[in-house]
């Protein structure tokens, strides 16, 4: 009986949802299937021609790739650029929520629009406007930097600065995201807390070990894993400022390696290979998140 | 570029139209019925986003000027594609039934534009690539065969163009390509230093080239001095050394072949350079700046293509301009001087698919005309492919470039195979392991050996299903394992052109590149 | 005021000003160099102002150049993903929240479990499915991605889930049909969520690069950041010319998000999902 009273909403439910599942099932989720199938075939530029070149070669790609240096390497910066410039990001937006959340801050909405900005900004075009900033000669870094004496770094050009660059430019992007979700997180602890703290007589550095950063744990680490998820799918910074994975590969990433393998050299079955590891990268940083979230729902 | 902004492209395609007046009339029996039953239904707004669907997909297919002209769509690399819209005014002069249309693709994203535009079915009409990137582009079928134009063409005359860079666009036999321009590697160095060594002329034979650079060391007295700069992850020298000495590479059913004593010796020739100090173990990413070091004498030689004759006639101070000069490529011997150097440079294609390839052509041998070469070398700097274009000024006497034009005639091109950037890397891979002493010569070759095999694999299983015929087409196509003949060398030859080898070999000239954005006529960037 | 809090005050502001100044700087630097004549950015001594202002390159970029096609491009791409987002995921997202039918939770948990999933892993066989529909190189090929999408779906539900369900009711007893429940009586009640997701989606259409750089191959159809990333491959010394184009292209997200930012961190703060 229950089922003929839902009938008219259950088929009204079906063309609601249809639309958007056909669309999901047809371009996303069969195409992750199809690309897990690819990563087991030796697909190249012979089967662009005729499909029927094409083996199934099974985890071949996937040892081949373990073998492979520029893999490790790209894999090495991919992390690299993450676990800096996460931490690095964090920081930064902890301070800025912190001195916004400050009783006497004021035009508190004008900073915090301001901090935000760079979020919303096209990667590719910020990313050619830093390639600017940074040049060895005519960039406006190089010039502060003689100022106090510093002699002129080749930013996107010296291996040894390349990342480090773009991580700098990454922090300037994304800070301000971080920052926001912080300075809700700030103002969402009880002010009773700080009252309790001060009864105690501790001071301000106090309040903030004990008060504050126990409060803000949880969005720490919710915002950290986005954070670095983000970063481990680096690619249009590197493709703007360093067009071919910047001197010895230092910046080559692993969704730049993928781009490079599949859609330069047409290698699809060794280039689904390394989406899949970008997939395990991910799905690992997800499932901490999760299993965090939970033991922190639970305390 | 060029493109004006009066292709504003409106032109109805019937199916669309058909397709849009059907949506608009469901659309309004909807709106009726919907006001009638004053209910929208699910229907009627997913039918009409089905509609927006539709008319914005095949807008996607109306894309045709207006004009009775012939619009060609014609894809320049880099500054080439800047230099080309220069010259298209006198084209359409001569030609008013025809419109060039030129989109402009830097090198370093060049060649997977080329490659989807191709899977997209957006092929441009005729495009440049670099000339090491034809056979990838034969194997998906992208390319025109050419021999029947040219045989039919009163301005293109296969004779009048270097041979070696020719052979660079056949494939199996069949030719996918014209040299457009051409690049190859010579070596440059210090005359002065040269003549202070006691030499007055450039080196014909290896000894003779290493006895110079002994010499030099010798007299040079500065601790900081090499006589050649190397850098160990290029590509073009070992590869050029072991064509000199008529190594196979690859052989033609492609299996590896780097175990024969040919490429051994001469592979074990070119680490003596580390070994004897005459280069310094570096990678170009190490150089600070190549055209000041050389300037201060801080090494007298280096091997490199013709975008650095521009290069130091601008960053060189005109008291340095006489101590400078160019030299062909030393052979193992005496007997075949110069030593052969790589058949690069830049091709002209035609699209299989297009449907205007008369127009095309007409394009091809416009640029292709000795005159059009000269003034195209004037605008760019970029060496003609035709050797009459090289008889007019201001390429006649210019002293410089004289070496080029010797060792134009000495070109070899690289196994025209798709593999052969991918293995261009590998063996400067295991190049600067060994200049790094990690191997020696032997142990470089047995390692490059198992390594190609297993990228050639692929190809190897191709041939095969192919079967017996496969294989013919694949001997047609790649060379005997005999040393290379004079002037008609049989096997390939790295060119210089772009792609992978540019992406990692190419490192140098382009991180000079970016210390000194000053860009040069000669975009390094595709000539690694 | 004691003096301890003007001094906290004090520094509070220094320190908010310095990074504000910080952040603004290559923005502002951007809009200043654009305006400067050909190769006054490079000149030294360095100049952080236009001597004069001049509008040269943006009339290059647009006559020339050809960049308003590109703006078209990306317009075209960013509204039609936005209101079709907006369709689908909203009828899904209504759905998965008010209506009961058979296998509900259970497909939205595994939806959610596939957010997990990086769109990279998809772009190959993507691209592949794509050429054999004929698609590639096409308006509808590069939205496509973005029509339907798993945040789009949660983030409405989510919304949704709170709503009384005592109206939905109220209504289906009046005899309103499914449908006109969700369009005049769900909808309405939902505009907040939907600016959200509006904003949301038109800013990542309009930003995305490399999916567009993957399916769009002709200069045609380029959206802005494939147009632009294009062109410093060939313009890198005009150095004036691109922030120009980098202007251009940002210009339109920043003011979106000055004018709607209310609505933008209030999404940010309900899906929280993805950055």
């Amino acid at each position: 009986m229950s089922r003929s009273q839902f009938a008219p909403e259950a088929r009204a439910a079906v063309v609601f949802v249809l639309p958007a599942l056909t669309l999901i099932t047809l371009f996303f989720i069969l195409p992750v299937i199809g690309g897990f199938v690819l990563s087991l075939t030796d697909f190249d530029i012979y089967s662009v021609g005729n499909t029927a070149n094409t083996r199934f070669v099974g985890a071949e790609n996937y040892t081949q790739l373990s073998s492979n240096k520029v893999f490790w390497q790209a894999l090495r910066n991919t992390l690299y650029f993450a676990f800096v410039g996460c931490p690095l990001t964090i920081l930064i937006a902890l301070a800025a929520a912190l001195l916004l959340n400050a009783k006497v801050a004021r035009f508190k909405a004008l900073f915090r629009t301001i901090y935000f900005a760079p979020v919303v900004t096209t990667i590719v075009a910020v990313a050619v406007v830093w390639r600017y900033l940074y040049h060895p000669r005519v960039g406006l870094l190089n010039r502060a930097l003689s100022v106090v004496g510093i002699e002129a770094i080749d930013w996107l050009g010296d291996p040894r600065w390349a990342l480090p660059a773009v991580i700098l430019m990454a922090v300037w992007k994304n800070f301000g995201y971080s920052a926001v979700i912080f300075l809700a997180a700030l103002q969402n602890v009880p002010e009773d807390l700080y009252e309790a703290a001060r009864v105690d007589g501790a001071g301000p550095i106090r309040q903030f070990w004990s008060v504050t950063l126990p409060s803000l744990a949880p969005t720490m680490i919710f915002v950290t894993i986005i954070t670095a998820i983000g970063y481990v799918q680096l690619f249009a910074e590197v493709y703007v400022m360093t067009p071919d994975g910047g001197p010895l590969n230092s910046t080559l990433s692993i969704v730049m390696l993928m781009y490079r393998e599949g859609f330069r050299w047409w290698n699809m079955g060794d280039a689904a290979a390394v989406a899949f590891a970008l997939f395990a990268i991910v799905i690992l940083m997800s499932v901490i998140l999760m299993l965090t979230r939970k033991r922190w729902a639970r305390a | 570029m060029n493109r004006r902004a009066d292709g504003v492209r409106v032109r109805f395609h019937g199916r669309k139209a058909g397709r849009n007046a059907e949506c608009k009339m469901q659309n309004a029996k909807c709106k009726k019925k919907a006001a009638r039953a004053e209910t929208l239904s699910a229907f009627c707004i997913l039918h009409f986003a089905f509609c927006i669907l539709v008319s914005l997909t095949l807008t996607t297919c109306a894309n045709a000027p207006r004009d009775a002209r012939t619009t060609i769509e014609f894809w320049g690399l880099g500054r080439e594609g800047e230099v080309v819209a220069e010259m298209l005014p006198e084209f359409h002069k001569r030609h008013p039934e025809i419109r060039v249309d030129i989109q402009q693709i830097p090198w370093t994203a060049a060649h997977e534009k080329l490659l989807t535009a191709h899977v997209g079915g957006s092929f441009p009409d005729l495009a440049q690539m670099g000339n090491t990137w034809v056979p990838e582009f034969e194997t998906i079928g992208a390319l025109e065969k050419l021999d029947p134009w040219v045989a039919r063409s009163k301005t293109v005359k296969r004779d009048d163009y270097f041979d070696g860079i020719w052979r660079t666009n056949i494939v199996n036999g069949t030719t996918y390509g014209l040299p457009w321009y051409v690049d190859t590697r010579v070596i440059f160095y210090r005359s002065d230093l040269m003549a202070k060594a006691g030499f007055d002329h450039p080196p014909r034979t290896w000894s003779e080239w290493t006895a110079v650079m002994r010499r030099m060391k010798e007299v040079s007295g500065r601790p900081d001095f090499f006589p050649i700069l190397m850098p160990t992850n290029e590509w073009p020298p070992p590869v050029l050394l072991a064509l000199q000495a008529g190594a196979t590479l690859i052989t033609d059913d492609a299996a590896a072949h780097f175990s024969e004593p040919k490429f051994i010796s001469a592979f074990d020739y070119y680490l003596s350079f580390y070994r004897d100090g005459l280069a310094p173990v570096m990678s170009n990413s190490q150089i600070a700046n190549l055209y000041q070091q050389f300037g201060d004498g801080e090494f007298a030689m280096f091997i490199t293509g013709p975008w650095n004759v521009g290069e130091l006639r601008r960053r060189l101070p005109a008291n340095m301009q006489d101590k400078w000069m160019t030299m062909p490529m030393p052979a193992p011997d005496g007997t075949a001087y110069p030593g052969v150097s790589l058949a690069g440079g830049s091709s002209l294609v035609l699209s299989s698919k297009s449907r205007k390839k008369e127009a095309a052509w007409k394009f091809i041998e416009f640029l292709s005309e000795p005159v059009q070469q000269a003034r195209f070398y004037e605008k760019s700097g970029d060496l003609p492919a035709r050797r009459s274009a090289w008889d007019m000024k201001p390429l006649a006497g210019d002293d410089k470039i004289a070496a080029f034009r010797t060792q134009f005639e000495r070109t070899v091109p690289t196994p025209t195979i798709p593999e052969w950037e991918y293995i261009a890397t590998t063996i400067f891979e295991h190049a600067e392991l060994a200049a790094r002493g990690q191997f020696d010569a032997r142990g470089a070759a047995s390692r490059l050996d198992a390594k190609v095999n297993r990228i050639l694999e692929k190809r190897r299983w191709i041939l095969e299903k192919q079967g017996p015929k496969g294989k013919d087409r694949a001997i047609a196509n790649l060379s005997d394992a005999g040393p290379v003949p004079r002037c008609h060398p049989e096997r390939s030859e790295g060119s210089p052109a772009s792609g992978r080898s540019a992406s990692k070999c190419g490192g140098s000239f382009a991180s000079l590149r970016m210390t000194e954005p000053r860009q040069s006529a000669l975009d390094p960037s595709h000539t690694s | 005021m004691s003096p301890r809090r003007l001094f906290t005050s004090v520094a509070v502001h220094t320190a908010l000003t310095i990074g504000a100044v910080l952040t603004v700087i290559p923005l502002l630097w951007m809009l200043s160099a654009s305006l400067m004549p050909q190769g006054e950015a490079t000149a030294f001594p360095p100049r952080l102002l236009p001597s004069r202002v001049t509008f040269e390159h943006y009339l290059d970029l647009f006559n020339r150049l050809r960049l308003g096609r590109s703006f078209l491009n990306s317009t075209i791409v960013a509204v039609f993903s936005t209101i079709f987002s907006l369709l689908f995921n909203t009828m899904a997202g209504y759905a998965f929240a008010k209506l009961r039918f058979r296998g509900r939770d259970r497909i939205f948990s595994l939806l959610v479990a596939a957010l997990a999933i990086p769109a990279q892993v998809a772009m190959l066989p993507l691209f592949l499915l794509l050429k054999t529909m004929g698609l590639v190189n096409t308006y509808v090929g590069a939205m496509l991605p973005l029509m339907a999408t798993i945040y789009g779906i949660f983030l409405i539900r989510q919304f949704m889930v709170s709503l009384p369900d005592d109206l939905i009711a109220a209504a289906r007893i009046d005899g309103a049909s499914e449908f006109r429940i969700y369009w005049s009586i769900v909808l309405p009640l939902a505009r907040p969520v939907l600016a959200t997701l509006a904003i949301f989606t038109f800013m990542s259409a309009w930003n995305d690069f490399i999916w567009p750089l993957i399916i769009l191959t002709d200069d045609d159809k380029y959206t802005l950041p494939v147009a632009v990333a294009n062109l410093v491959g060939e313009h890198a010394l005009d150095l004036e010319l691109m922030m120009a184009s980098s202007v251009i292209t940002i210009l339109p997200v920043l003011l979106l998000f000055f004018f709607l930012q209310k609505q933008y961190i209030a999404g940010l703060m309900a899906g929280g999902v993805k950055g």
